[in-house]
């Protein structure tokens, strides 16, 4: 430390001049917010630090590393179109199938991943929360930043696989991939931040939440198409259905590597759709940070 | 601690903590007890109107029993857990070592755990790529940097936390019992380490039950008990408050088990009325010589009588440590039924106590040694400043060089 020894009565001025900050730092309303996101771009190195923390400790000691994380996509993939494409005959109606399951599945993992984790990510963290100050926000995030990590690998996957069947046509399109992933970003954090605080009150949640995702897959046109649905879904549900964010990114990253050069019938106003739903996933990420900061303050104790 | 100005780093401002502590925590426990809520909650002050101002360079100790909230006052000045009411303002870069390596994962190496730990302590990699050999000297585990913490032992793991911990350039430390860590060697290493925090001006809040590390370093102490300052002000004085505290806490208990154990003999009620300290031939108040036979006398009662029973007196430094224990047990005195108040007088041959100032502890005990009554430093003693040598012992030194 050689280097800034500062003398006692220098320190002493310059904590004098330095000013006030309250500790543990919850405020609220928007300069609330605005303090957290400040507070967490403070520690966007940490935060990438425990994103890598998360990748390394997951594979450390296996020969196979990071490419275990492609074997459970891989097999859904594998058992999906075999199984529900070949045998249910649903391929039959859905050109290059494989290559439509996988663009669901991989947006749709980067969901649930983001999600799981984040709901575990304060419990997970326990000692360090119970131990040292950071802005909490910062677990869910490294949880969102390790399956981006993840989502990254699959992403690349299906663009070969797109490119080499021949689905993937340069055109505008590309930027319905691009929102498809922005809403399931502002959704899937938010979710993630709202439940990982309920969760440390409540450890049901993160079983709950496991069970959720499995069936919220179901819910969104992965395995099949959105029209198959709308032929036996009453109209009201049919609009909740085909408006939930899960939904609208699955079809927007289907619209991206898939749509064109299968017949895909697009869902009308997707992109307008896209557009309000991220808006409304916006607030949505405004309130769950609200909430996350109220509850925060108590995280210590209740560990 | 010489500080200029008067620049207060940390202002506690009338915090309370509640805690509420549930005793159910599953949903179905919570559904089925729903409106019965009330019943399954209770309220826990850990803090009550606790107010502070801490400056700049000082270093203070919180003391207090168990559950007295000091590790809550430390973690609301970390911003770790918010008060129910009240502020808790600081400023300056802060560092806490609450528990060592608390942000160490089992499956990184030591190297990749030390960048990781501090950057939770606010460390920017260009500043760990400029200290990490310093952090690795000092954790002296260089061999073992590579391998995962996992196979580390319990010591080479905290050694390395405790060596980032106090690479960071910190105005503001928080220690929670930390420094009762690793090897001697080690725990000298981290002592000299808070000495030279201190010199550089740092400000230290220090949590630990060593009532000697209180003495021994802090210019100021804090006594807290059930969430509220008892006392704040020199150490020694606070610890001499504490040791108050704890005998009532423990006559409490003695009190409650006696209630709960009618059949049995009241033995708690005992007394010791006075206790005095002379040098042999002098007068009480006079200073001790070294090689004066100190002449200590106890005055004892117990109200229903007691048979056999022994007296004890125990000498401490100002630090709290004891140097000196005796007792009629020991010489093989037979004391007679305490029915009336008695004295008892103890002579100390020959003491050979070094400079400073002596605590004397006077006890009454039953035969089984069951403590019936005690007076922590109900008296104390000065020996006077010898300036051949310093310590606990007196002796006089002789030096002298050989060769040219």
């Amino acid at each position: 430390m050689a280097d800034v020894l500062e003398s006692p009565a220098d320190r002493s001025a310059r904590l004098l001049s330095e000013p006030w900050q309250t500790a543990g730092g919850a405020t609220s309303g928007v300069t609330g917010t605005v303090a957290s996101v400040r507070e967490i771009w403070a520690q966007r190195r940490l935060l990438g630090l425990l994103t890598a923390r998360e990748l390394k400790s997951r594979y450390k000691d296996s020969a196979g590393g990071f490419l275990w994380s492609l074997a459970k996509p891989l097999t859904q993939l594998f058992i999906y179109y075999l199984v529900i494409g070949q045998f249910l005959g649903a391929a039959r109606n859905i050109e290059n199938f494989a290559v439509y399951i996988f663009a669901g599945l991989t947006i749709y993992t980067l969901f649930s991943e983001i999600v799981g984790a984040g709901t575990g990510s304060i419990i997970a963290n326990a000692g360090l929360v119970k131990k040292v100050y950071l802005p909490r926000e910062i677990f869910p995030l490294a949880a969102v930043g390790s399956a981006l990590f993840n989502f990254a690998v699959q992403l690349v996957i299906l663009i070969v696989a797109a490119i080499v069947i021949g689905t993937l046509t340069l055109s505008v399109n590309l930027f319905f991939g691009l929102g498809a992933l922005v809403l399931i970003l502002i959704w899937g954090l938010a979710i993630a931040l709202l439940l990982a605080a309920l969760n440390v009150y409540l450890r049901d949640i993160q079983y709950l939440v496991e069970v959720v995702l499995l069936l919220l897959m179901w819910a969104s046109p992965i395995l099949y198409s959105w029209q198959q649905a709308a032929q036996i879904l009453p109209q009201w549900l049919l609009e909740v259905y085909v408006n939930s964010p899960i939904t609208l990114a699955v079809l927007g990253f289907q619209e991206a590597f898939w749509s064109e050069a299968s017949n895909g019938v697009p869902l009308p106003h997707l992109a307008l759709r896209m557009l309000i739903a991220g808006a409304i996933g916006l607030l949505a990420l405004f309130g769950a940070q609200r909430v996350f900061s109220r509850l925060q303050g108590d995280f210590a104790q209740e560990l | 601690m010489a500080t200029t100005a008067h620049v207060p780093v940390v202002e506690v401002n009338d915090v309370s903590k509640r805690f509420i502590i549930r005793k159910e925590k599953s949903l179905k426990e919570r559904l089925v007890n729903a409106g019965r809520s009330k019943q399954f909650k209770e309220d826990f002050w850990a803090l009550k109107n606790v107010s502070l101002e801490i400056e700049s360079g000082s270093t203070i100790g919180l003391i207090g029993p168990n559950g007295s909230g000091k590790s809550t006052l430390l973690k609301t000045i970390g911003g770790i857990i918010q008060p129910t009411s009240g502020t808790v303002r600081r400023r300056g870069r802060l560092a806490a070592l609450l528990e060592l390596g608390a942000g160490f994962h089992q499956d990184l190496t030591g190297r990749e755990n030390v960048y990781l730990n501090a950057s939770i302590l606010g460390l920017s990699r260009k500043q760990t790529d400029l200290y990490f050999d310093d952090i690795v000297e000092f954790s002296g585990i260089r061999d073992f940097i590579d391998t995962q913490v996992k196979f580390y032992s319990s010591g080479m793991y905290v050694r390395l936390a405790f060596a980032v911990a106090v690479h960071v350039d910190p105005d503001l430390l928080l220690v929670d019992e930390v420094l009762a860590v690793g090897d001697e060697a080690f725990q000298r290493k981290c002592l000299d380490k808070i000495r030279s925090f201190q010199r550089e001006g740092r400000t230290i809040v220090l949590v630990t039950h060593s009532l000697g590390q209180i003495t021994e370093f802090c210019d100021r102490a804090v006594l807290l008990n059930r969430g509220e300052v008892l006392f704040d002000g020199v150490p020694h004085e606070a610890v001499r408050d504490f040791r108050e505290v704890l005998e009532g806490r423990r006559q409490e208990e003695a009190e409650a088990h006696n209630a709960t154990h009618e059949e049995q003999i009241p033995v708690n009620n005992g007394r010791i009325l006075a206790t005095t300290v002379q040098p042999v031939g002098g007068a009480v108040g006079d200073p001790i010589q070294p090689g004066d036979d100190i002449q200590v006398q106890v005055t004892f009662d117990h109200p229903t009588g007691i048979d056999d029973w022994i007296a004890a007196i125990q000498i401490d430094n100002v630090q709290g440590v004891p140097v000196y224990g005796t007792s009629s047990l020991r010489v093989g005195l037979h004391l007679p039924t305490l029915r009336s108040p008695q004295t008892v007088e103890f002579i100390i041959r020959d003491a050979p106590f070094g400079t400073g100032k002596y605590f004397i502890n006077s006890t009454l005990m039953s035969n089984e040694k069951v403590h019936l009554a005690d007076v922590p430093q109900a008296v104390s003693f000065d020996v006077p400043y010898y300036d051949l040598a310093v310590g606990i012992v007196h002796a006089a030194p002789e030096i002298r060089a050989f060769g040219a």
